[in-house]
């Protein structure tokens, strides 16, 4: 009865929009009825063809920069990209004054267009947002950049195409770390990668001589914490991913684990282990103070900051299991907040500052799931056999985490991937990776 | 009253089907696994020798870093030998089963080979010839997704370091 409800309140949503011509999207709400959008290829004259396929070795590379915009907004989950074939207008045409009764005829109700120059080892590009339904413009942009940036072209178009419509800023223009697997599970091979959001752009940043997991971005996604069994040692180390520099962080006698930036970008939090018991603690990457925040006899890991760095949520069994809590960051104030069914792990602050992701295992499944900073409000968005550590998108509506299959006896069939899902608990897809993969983390957005 | 007394006659022998099923079902686990005292692993498939009698491993209950009467009596064997080879320095490595968060695991992995750790430190083994290392979930010593499989990677390995 709920749900049908829900259904009612989202035609008429879509139907009061319509009456008002005005495109807009709810994405506060699974999106149950995409918008349906036609994104014209850019137009690209013969000349800059030319310099394309000098500069870039593709010929039509208009085409391929809205193929970028095309598969960014459908799996956003809030577009329905319609097929080129039923376009009706050339390119050119459209992009100086679409036909708008042609585009409403094939039923699209927004229109990119647009128009790419490749010209002195530069690559221009100009492109509009139409409402075809009131027949006017509603954005123009135009940008230049080095040609073998195009496929970011490609993001940042989608960013704030997704951004006029949803009112919300986009999270095309980013990046993922994660751990790339390889080999069988008793003797798995693991290297740092890094790839665009949509797949593309795979760099492995290790060799895979030593284990290393859970990367985490800093805040201008320019630095990466890692763990790394560097010389057997595992410790938390810092990358610089421009220079590759790495350096030792957290070399203190025993385990250093779990590391996250603090928001400002200013610390690395992380757990020490040594003598059988876990805490959390601090470095200050300036002058290298280190700070204690935790002292007790449980496993204390998984600390995550909110972002304005007053608290910190982290994972700790003092009370016999598994359960999340929240702390000032001077470490007082410790309170419970997980207190459902199961085991309760790897929170991980919003970036909009009011839900704590975490995973949670119970009855031997494993659950993605939000809650309020209270601990009210639990949401389970996803349930599997294995899944946990999830990462926010930069706009806090898309979480990314791995999911990991079962194997049979002989440890055959076993498999590790990255997924996302949408903080509505709808739109759950698979993101595409060269290799298996797990510990994703999400840069921040990187145009800005 | 006559009612009530039936049903709870019925309900004496419903209670008691299930409590006999139960065990029947209880009995033909054990039988089949034969290799497990509640979840801990007691067989011997992966276990390897740091000498004639001394097995290098002693295993763990779910979430669990508490050593069994077993551990303990593995754990004495490697003092033992330890003692009569003052030359050699061990490296103590926690593991856990892949059903838990990442992160916790490796300091589930650390509390567990700490907790062999102190037990050979009771029995007179110096604290600087045994370093320990964590590798959580990493390295499995069996890739089965089953209740077996997990108990064998719920352990503590002894590790010649020299």
């Amino acid at each position: 009865m709920i749900r049908i409800i829900n259904l009612f309140f989202i035609i008429f949503y879509l139907l009061s929009a319509k009456a008002y011509s005005l495109i807009e999207i709810d994405i506060t709400r699974g999106n149950l009825d995409p918008l349906p959008i036609a994104v014209s290829p850019l137009f690209q004259d013969d000349n800059s063809k030319k310099n394309s396929i000098n500069e870039l070795k593709i010929e039509n590379i208009g085409s391929e920069i809205s193929l970028v915009v095309e598969n960014n907004l459908k799996i956003s989950g809030l577009f329905n990209p319609l097929s080129k074939e039923a376009f009706l207008q050339k390119p050119d045409i459209a992009h100086l004054k679409p036909r708008f009764e042609d585009w409403a005829l094939i039923k699209a109700q927004a229109l990119i267009t647009g128009k790419v120059t490749i010209e002195d080892k530069k690559l221009k590009v100009e492109f509009r947002l139409w409402d075809i339904l009131a027949g006017r413009e509603m954005m123009a942009l135009a940008f230049t950049t080095v040609p073998s940036n195009w496929r970011r072209v490609g993001h940042i178009i989608s960013d704030k195409v997704y951004e006029r419509l949803t009112g919300e800023k986009g999270y095309f223009d980013t990046r993922i770390i994660y751990v790339s697997e390889e080999g069988p599970k008793t003797a798995r091979v693991k290297k740092l990668a890094i790839m665009d959001q949509d797949g593309f752009n795979t760099k492995y940043l290790t060799l895979g001589n030593e284990l290393v997991l859970t990367p985490r971005f800093n805040p201008t996604s320019q630095m990466v914490t890692y763990l790394s069994y560097f010389k057997n040692l595992p410790r938390v180390y810092l990358l610089d991913i421009e220079t590759g520099t790495q350096e030792v962080v957290g070399d203190f006698p025993g385990m250093t684990f779990a590391p996250r930036f603090s928001p400002d970008g200013k610390k690395i939090i992380m757990s020490f282990a040594k003598d059988g018991n876990s805490d959390i603690y601090t470095m200050d990457l300036e002058n290298r103070i280190v700070e204690r925040i935790t002292n007790h006899p449980s496993i204390d890991t998984s600390p995550s900051y909110s972002p304005d760095n007053r608290f910190i949520t982290f994972n700790s069994d003092r009370s016999g299991y598994q359960q999340i809590y929240v702390m000032k960051s001077d470490g007082s104030n410790v309170k419970r907040i997980s207190f459902g069914k199961g085991l309760y792990g790897t929170p991980v602050w919003s970036p909009r500052g009011d839900l704590i992701a975490f995973t949670k295992l119970h009855k031997g499944k494993f659950y993605i799931g939000v809650m309020r900073t209270d601990g009210s409000g639990e949401r389970l968005l996803t349930e599997n056999y294995y899944q946990e550590a999830p990462s926010w998108s930069p706009n806090g509506r898309v979480l990314i985490f791995y999911r990991e299959t079962k194997s049979n006896d002989k440890g055959e069939g076993f498999s590790a991937k990255l997924w996302s899902i949408d903080l509505t608990g709808y739109n759950e897809r698979q993101v595409q990776t060269e290799t298996d993969a797990s510990d994703p983390s999400w840069s921040s957005l990187l145009s800005n | 009253m006559n009612f009530s007394k039936s049903f709870r006659n019925t309900f004496l022998v419903i209670l008691l089907s299930l409590i006999v099923s139960a065990c029947a079902t209880k009995k033909t686990v054990t039988k089949i696994e034969g290799q497990m005292q509640g979840d801990v692993y007691t067989g011997t498939d992966t276990v390897k020798y740091l000498a004639d009698g001394v097995p290098d491993r002693v295993f763990f209950a779910t979430n669990e870093s508490i050593l069994t009467t077993k551990s303990r009596d593995t754990l004495r064997k490697q003092a033992n030998w330890l003692r009569e080879n003052s030359s050699i320095n061990v490296v103590v490595e926690g593991h856990a089963d892949e059903r838990g968060t990442r992160e916790y695991n490796l300091a589930l992995g650390e509390r567990r080979a700490n907790a062999a750790k102190d037990y050979l430190i009771t029995y007179g083994i110096s604290a600087d010839r045994i370093s320990v290392i964590s590798y959580g979930k990493e390295r499995p010593v069996d890739s089965g997704s089953n209740p077996l499989s997990w108990s064998k990677n719920r352990r503590s390995v002894t590790v010649k370091a020299n």
